[in-house]
């Protein structure tokens, strides 16, 4: 039954949906998504290096979107540029450095919208295993770092006083944000990574009165995306990432219907 | 004198600049158990700060501060709580420590707040909010806690209950308070030592003492000083805008 790549596709994404789902709370939460562009933007470069080298493609998008995460804390430290005109730098310079070195890859055939956009016909075997072990190991170390990450989410200083380290927190998160990227790169592309993080997440939000809930509503919302995506990108075959961000988007505007009912109840 | 393993934190010169600019310098405090310390002083004056150096959020600092437990409840200034997070006061109870129902259902009936466990926080008044602040802290039942300013925006009924009820806790789970208050008849009432700050620290000692000193005196005029004493001294040092002391 695995061979048929579009059960594969579909195997893929709802394994990247259940990840996506919590960190993508986290991103909303902490307005993270400008930083998660960054990653996904220096993955790029994980890719190349991947296919020159004849590394895997997730191990080596994971060392990259790391090494540019530690690169941004580091810059943070040493100069007194905004936050945002340094993510801008690093997702942008790495995007460049990326398609310089493809550009001298001349000998080895890329499929650049597939990386852009994700194709599901390049789904293996052996990246289902990648994403549900990762994805497995993403949610366990999540669920780990919780409370420590969500309190200094809600109050830095609250955290930090009553003992809680959400500075290590915060590092080994950033971490998790590079995993994510890696594992998800092929199934959405580089481009739409951090839509499958935010759109179910803001979804969520609007219908839901608890974190935990918006957790949950947010990977029903990941999953439903993925499911409605993939089956419309085999039936009008189009690039299966924007499928599924698409199908996000849907569910989105729906959940707004909801707030608007909420807000005239209210008055 | 209480021996020293009554002591929870201890500054030591304790000072903390940001921007090379001295926010507070030279603090040297300690808050034992069942112990209520109270900081006063001016706007900008450093209370803040210490809380802040004694809870061990600012790390980069002069001097050093000792702390010797682990168990602590803190109520910040301020808080804000963004819209795109969904928090309901029973999950913001169980922030930092996970909590049994009951121990949360006490400490938001003390604080007189267990009607609003299933609200938004963001739906709360600030007098609402600075309650369950205040339930949060005790909930978890700490060997020390830090107030800065518990009590405002809370209704003039509520501050006296609210005070007696910092002042019971203190009694009762024997914990050492640092506490931060603009409420000068309270801190002389319910106060073991009272540090006076201004940049630096101006006088300490019990209540009775600072009422006397000349320096809280001049920080906080002749009627502050007449709620206890009548003492009278002059001010023999003013301070700059750049937070140095001159003598006159």
């Amino acid at each position: 039954m695995l061979d048929d790549f579009f059960i594969r596709a579909l195997i893929a994404g709802i394994g990247v949906a259940f990840v996506t789902g919590p960190l993508g709370c986290f991103v909303v939460w902490r307005r993270l998504s400008y930083f998660g562009d960054t990653l996904a933007h220096s993955a790029l470069l994980g890719v190349t290096l991947a296919y020159s080298m004849e590394f895997n493609i997730a191990f080596s998008v994971f060392i990259i979107s790391s090494l540019i995460a530690l690169t941004l804390i580091q810059l943070q430290k040493r100069t007194n540029l905004p936050g945002d005109a340094l993510l801008g730098l690093l997702a942008h310079s790495s995007l460049a450095v990326g398609l310089v070195v493809i550009g001298f890859l001349s000998f080895i055939r890329f499929d650049i919208m597939g990386l852009l956009f994700g194709d599901i016909l390049a789904v293996t075997v052996d990246d289902l295993l990648i994403i549900w072990i990762g994805g497995a190991l993403i949610l366990l170390v999540l669920k780990l770092i919780w409370k420590p990450l969500f309190a200094s989410t809600v109050n830095y200083e609250l955290a930090e006083a009553e003992g809680l380290n959400p500075d290590r927190a915060k590092a080994i998160f950033t971490i998790l944000m590079a995993a994510i990227i890696a594992i998800s790169i092929k199934m959405v592309g580089l481009l739409l990574i951090t839509g499958m993080l935010i759109i179910p997440a803001a979804m969520a939000r609007n219908i839901s009165s608890s974190p935990q809930k918006m957790v949950m509503y947010s990977i029903i919302g990941g999953l439903l995306s993925v499911i409605l995506g993939l089956f419309s990108s085999l039936e009008f075959n189009t690039a299966s990432g924007p499928s599924i961000i698409a199908a996000s988007l849907f569910l989105f505007i729906l959940s707004l219907l909801n707030i608007k009912q909420s807000i005239k109840l209210k008055n | 004198m209480s021996s020293d393993q009554n002591i929870l934190v201890k500054l030591n010169k304790a000072g903390f600049s940001l921007n090379n600019k001295w926010l507070v310098k030279g603090v040297s405090l300690q808050v034992e158990k069942g112990k209520i310390v109270t900081l006063i002083g001016p706007n900008g004056s450093g209370k803040s700060t210490t809380a802040k150096i004694a809870l061990g959020i600012y790390k980069k600092i002069d001097g050093s501060v000792e702390k010797y437990t682990n168990k602590v409840g803190y109520v910040p200034q301020k808080i804000s709580i963004d819209w795109t997070l969904p928090l309901r006061v029973n999950d913001f109870m169980v922030l930092t420590e996970s909590l049994d129902k009951e121990s949360i259902d006490e400490a938001l009936s003390l604080t007189g707040v267990i009607h609003l466990k299933d609200k938004n926080l963001g739906d709360l008044s600030g007098g609402e909010f600075q309650r369950v602040l205040l339930a949060r802290a005790i909930s978890k039942k700490p060997e020390l806690l830090v107030l800065d300013e518990p009590v405002q925006g809370v209704d003039f009924t509520g501050e006296i209950a609210l005070y007696e009820l910092i002042k019971k806790i203190s009694d009762e789970l024997n914990c050492g308070i640092l506490l931060i208050s603009h409420d000068l008849h309270t801190v002389m009432s319910a106060t073991d030592h009272v540090v006076c700050l201004n940049g630096h620290v101006c006088c300490s000692g019990s209540p009775m003492d600072v009422a006397k000193n000349n320096e809280y005196k001049a920080l906080f005029g002749e009627q502050a000083s007449q709620i206890l004493s009548r003492y009278e001294h002059r001010h023999d040092h003013v301070h700059t805008s750049e937070g140095e002391i001159k003598k006159n």
